[in-house]
């Protein structure tokens, strides 16, 4: 397979969202002729064409992705489920809210301010940061607190990737993130539920970590609205809320930031928020989870400690105790 | 409901959206049951109160239905999960015991029962009062952070409470 360096990529190069239709249905006609398991990128025949995606982008399918081995034999959570059932309180409280409201998200032009303990503060358009980073495709498990779990296949690229290009000090040890403020766009901020905008935040090795990416797409195409376009964060071995959608802002501190859930019950998500069945959230258990897409008549699975990626990330936290420090 | 069960259309999370239908519903006829007395006193629609047992019933009805996708579909009969839930969780351990506190309501709303019981029947069926509140806060404690719907349903709750304080109930209506 040929990897192109980040710089080969134009935005020309992009498929735009008229000519992904039109493959689509030559990819359907092939399938009712029986070439479709060969031919099909992923099991998404019979789902249904997603009716509120929207993006100010043009809806555009990325060309050229590198695949990773990340996932390898989940079986991905079908693509209407992965964007209408969302949290994004920015959008209204409700799991189908987002799906039906964040149309009026403006993702172009996007820019992500980075501030703080960092040689080179600065600004960075969306649209070097399309160009600018391979963009891999990367299949991650995605635990939410809630007790539900999703296997989406993100696009995007390492967050230290982008960190390194500012140079963060010795001092920078903890890395904060801000969604959008704007209630025009998202009206759900004309409610007090949070002291918006929502904010997340992560220890410095664990940003710096392989497997903590921001994720600019889902599904070989770039992001819709309602799961954080045009960029968020994924940490797959934390709870979905760290995961923080639609960022403009990105700061480098000594101390440890305020972070919305946490700010608001600090007895219930911890800083940390690490995927971990042995400690229960105090109004719920942790111990099991329902993968979203199985059905009315599945049972729950059990949960792994960090999600199943303890293997990678568990070393990030060895001497501490972890019932402890949520 | 149990159309969109069989035709996919409950959504990402059938056995969450089940979940919370069923409980609302048990809620909702709850709340109609409960108001039947003051909007009879209001408008003087006598024959209101007749249809008091059928609702208290549907209430009962969508409460066990409740209680039953917990423990199947959810739970999946998890008997180790759903006894820690009822201790552990205090949401839970509220939500149960409205159901345990409706289920004799439920059994002795027959002509024998009133006929046997007595004065002690509606003694016993006071208990709808309690009930009725233990509900909303289980509703109220299961929120993440938006809490307008549970609080509106509370709101209701203490009008409909209220209304039965002897010194509002005694109120002559103007008009009759």
């Amino acid at each position: 397979m040929l990897i192109k360096k980040p710089t080969d990529i134009k935005s020309s190069e992009i498929t735009d969202h008229t000519d992904w239709l039109n493959r689509r249905s030559f990819l359907k006609q092939a399938a009712l002729v029986g070439l479709g398991a060969a031919v099909l990128p992923y099991s998404r025949v019979g789902a249904a064409e997603p009716q509120s995606v929207s993006n100010n982008a043009g809806f555009k399918k990325f060309k050229s992705l590198e695949k990773t081995a990340f996932g390898k034999g989940l079986k991905l959570t079908p693509y209407k489920d992965v964007t209408t059932y969302n949290n994004f309180y920015e959008f209204g409280t409700d799991k189908k809210d987002p799906s039906e409201n964040a149309h009026t998200l403006k993702t172009r032009p996007w820019t992500i301010t980075v501030s703080g303990e960092c040689e080179k503060p600065g600004v960075i358009d969306i649209e070097d940061i399309l160009t600018g980073f391979t963009q891999e495709e990367r299949i991650y498990r995605f635990r939410c607190v809630e007790a539900w779990a999703m296997v989406v296949p993100w696009v995007g690229f390492p967050l230290g990737d982008l960190i390194k290009r500012f140079q963060p000090t010795s001092k920078a040890k903890y890395v904060t993130f801000e969604t959008l403020l704007d209630k025009k766009q998202m009206p759900g901020q004309k409610r007090p539920i949070f002291d918006w905008p929502y904010t997340e935040g992560l220890r410095m090795d664990e940003a710096m970590h392989p497997l903590t990416i921001l994720s600019t797409g889902l599904y070989g195409e770039l992001m819709p609205n309602q799961n954080g376009a045009p960029i968020r964060l994924v940490v797959p071995w934390k709870y979905g809320f760290k995961s923080i959608k639609s960022i403009v802002k990105i700061h480098f501190s000594e101390t440890e930031p305020l972070t919305t859930w946490n700010d608001m019950a600090p007895d219930e998500y911890g800083f940390y928020s690490n995927v971990n069945p042995e400690v229960d959230h105090p109004r719920w258990s942790q111990k099991y989870h329902r993968l979203i897409g199985e059905g009315l008549f599945s049972r729950k699975h059990k949960t792994e400690i960090f999600n199943g990626y303890a293997d990678q990330v568990a070393s990030l936290y060895s001497g501490m105790d972890l019932k402890k420090q949520y | 409901m149990i159309w969109q069960a069989f035709n996919d259309e409950l959504g990402a999370n059938p056995v969450e959206k089940l979940t919370h239908e069923t409980g609302l519903w048990g809620l909702n006829f709850l709340l109609i049951t409960l108001a039947l007395t003051p909007v009879k006193r209001i408008t003087g629609m006598l024959w209101l109160v007749q249809l008091r047992r059928m609702l208290g019933l549907y209430a009962f009805f969508y409460a066990c239905l409740h209680l039953l996708v917990y423990t199947w579909l959810d739970q999946y009969f998890l008997w180790e999960e759903i006894v820690e839930d009822i201790i552990k969780r205090p949401y839970i351990t509220l939500g149960f015991s409205a159901w345990l506190i409706l289920l004799p309501l439920a059994l002795t709303s027959n002509r024998l029962s009133i006929r046997k019981l007595g004065k002690k029947w509606k003694n016993l069926h006071k208990l709808v009062y309690l009930a009725s509140v233990l509900v909303i806060v289980h509703f109220i404690w299961l929120v993440k952070a938006d809490y307008a719907e549970p609080l509106i349903y509370l709101f209701i709750l203490l009008l409909l409470l209220v209304s039965r304080l002897p010194i509002i109930a005694r109120q002559r209506l103007p008009g009759r």
